[in-house]
């Protein structure tokens, strides 16, 4: 019989043994082996999709930061440049404001010392012009010349309106003091007694006369009373026409050939007196 | 004319006895389970692991990759039966290497005991998935008249898995035997890698099987649906 039930028995037995010793040494370990190593793989590869997913999303962010700041440098660029291009223009008008401020006033300092200059070389000129006159007229005069005078004061003195005769009268009749005839030269008794002569006949009344010489009378003769004066003498034309050229002088001599410039046309002391004198038409 | 390792007994009394098979099926078990136990003992649960880790890495998976290729869809509930199964033939096949080594399954008691347990196991698997009720009604169908028909057939699968692991192995052994009497050594040397590969294919072929048996009656089938025209 080649069946042993006994070895049958046994062997049933030995290998349900073997079934529960295999199940305990080998499937469950080696199972939970391959399995811990699946978790394991499987959280690697899960960490590493979240890393490259974190990493991606890093990537954009950082992507999207970088393009921010590139838009912001260009702008700030932008910016800066058109701060820089108008500072340099304000710079540019400031300075070429300034320049052109002192070019002007380089020009007004020019011109006024052109005027100042043409104004001295005036002055100098009429009063070297006076000066001769009067050196002239005074060497020329003479006895001839005084009669002259003497003459000349007392047709004067006669042709005097009625209205300045009566005024001269009552200043000579209530003055305390005797009335001053002033002459450049010392008068003959005879010129003396033709001027007493005149005058007691211009103002009817027999008037007390005190001659006095005095050389800064150029030539002439003059009748002070009580304030008032009635003259006659080439010092008085040389002073009127020295007083009109004065006034000439005054007036805003135009200069002939005066600077153009932008500035002129702005302001300048040479107009604002222009407005102020008068033309020489207007004084003659 | 030796034919079964049953033959050969150290100890008995009375109705129990200690025969080879008995002590070989122990000794692949020490081994097995010893050897097991040894590789297991440091497993890695790392990336880097021992050849002896993936050897029995590469086998308990392709274990499973086999009763999955079955149609079991929870291979590990039936890889302790099974792969024990395999494992127990494989390793009782590939011992004939060694001199003086009588393989177990070369015992029609041994492949009667396994053919016993693939028995026992096919219809406590099925009625574990299915039912009790589900699984008895599946002899009875299509018809009644399926029942002897089918008890038939498990009785006469299981004699056949237990012979043909016997006939295969015992013949195995006893052409290398023969050889070695009329034959120079080459020549059951060519034999005896044979007679491995004969009780790899037959390990295979009786896994394969149990498992195919296991999935019939693990199946959960369909309520069929009758024809109108019958209604």
């Amino acid at each position: 019989m080649l069946i042993d039930w006994f070895t049958v028995g046994a062997q049933v037995l030995n290998f349900l043994i073997l079934v529960w010793l295999m199940k305990r040494f080998l499937y469950k370990p080696i199972l939970h082996a391959i399995d811990a190593r699946e978790k394991r793989i499987a959280s690697e590869l899960a960490d590493a999709d979240a890393k490259r997913a974190e990493a991606q999303k890093d990537r954009e962010e950082f992507q999207h930061k970088n393009a921010e700041f590139d838009r912001q440098r260009a702008a700030l660029l932008n910016k800066a440049t058109d701060e820089a291009n108008a500072e340099r223009q304000r710079l540019l008008d400031e300075a070429r404001l300034a320049a052109e401020t002192l070019r002007a006033k380089r020009q007004d300092t020019l011109m006024r010392e052109y005027l100042n200059l043409n104004d001295e070389i005036t002055r100098r000129t009429h009063e070297e012009v006076f000066a001769i006159a009067r050196k002239t007229l005074t060497d020329l005069a003479g006895a001839s010349l005084e009669e002259s005078m003497s003459e000349a004061f007392t047709c004067r003195l006669r042709a005097l309106s009625k209205e300045t005769k009566e005024r001269l009268a009552n200043a000579l009749k209530t003055s305390s003091e005797p009335a001053l005839v002033r002459s450049a030269f010392d008068l003959t008794p005879d010129l003396q007694a033709a001027i007493q002569n005149a005058i007691n006949e211009s103002f009817s009344a027999d008037i007390d006369v005190h001659f006095e010489t005095k050389s800064a009378i150029i030539g002439g003769i003059e009748l002070i009373a009580n304030g008032r004066k009635i003259a006659w003498s080439i010092e008085d034309y040389l002073t009127a026409l020295q007083k009109d050229v004065g006034e000439l002088l005054k007036a805003p001599s135009a200069p002939q050939d005066p600077p153009v410039s932008p500035l002129n046309v702005k302001a300048g002391p040479r107009q604002e007196s222009g407005t102020e004198s008068a033309t020489p038409e207007e004084v003659k | 004319m030796r034919l079964s390792p049953d033959e050969i007994i150290f100890w008995q009394d009375g109705f129990l006895k200690l025969n080879a098979t008995i002590v070989f099926t122990w000794g692949l078990m020490l081994v097995l389970a010893i050897g097991a136990k040894l590789i297991t003992r440091r497993l890695s649960m790392d990336l880097n692991r021992s050849r002896w880790q993936n050897l029995l890495e590469i086998v308990v998976t392709g274990i499973v990759t086999q009763i999955e290729g079955v149609g079991l869809n929870q291979p590990q509930k039936y890889l302790g039966f099974l792969g024990t199964l395999f494992l127990f033939v494989a390793s009782a096949s590939l011992c004939t290497v060694i001199p003086g080594y009588e393989p177990p399954t070369g015992s029609l008691s041994t492949t009667v005991a396994l053919a016993l347990c693939v028995l026992v196991a096919v219809p406590m698997f099925g009625i574990e998935e299915q039912g009790v009720g589900n699984y008895l009604k599946s002899y009875i169908e299509p018809t009644f008249i399926m029942l002897p028909f089918n008890i038939i057939s498990e009785i006469s699968r299981t004699l056949a898995l237990a012979v043909r692991l016997f006939g295969n192995m015992m013949s195995g052994a006893m052409i290398v035997g023969i050889l070695l009497s009329i034959t120079p050594f080459i020549f059951p040397v060519v034999m005896t890698l044979l007679g491995l590969l004969t009780g790899l294919v037959q390990a295979y072929i009786f896994f394969i099987l149990a498992a195919v048996y296991i999935a019939a009656a693990t199946r959960v089938r369909k309520p069929t649906t009758k024809p109108i025209a019958e209604l």
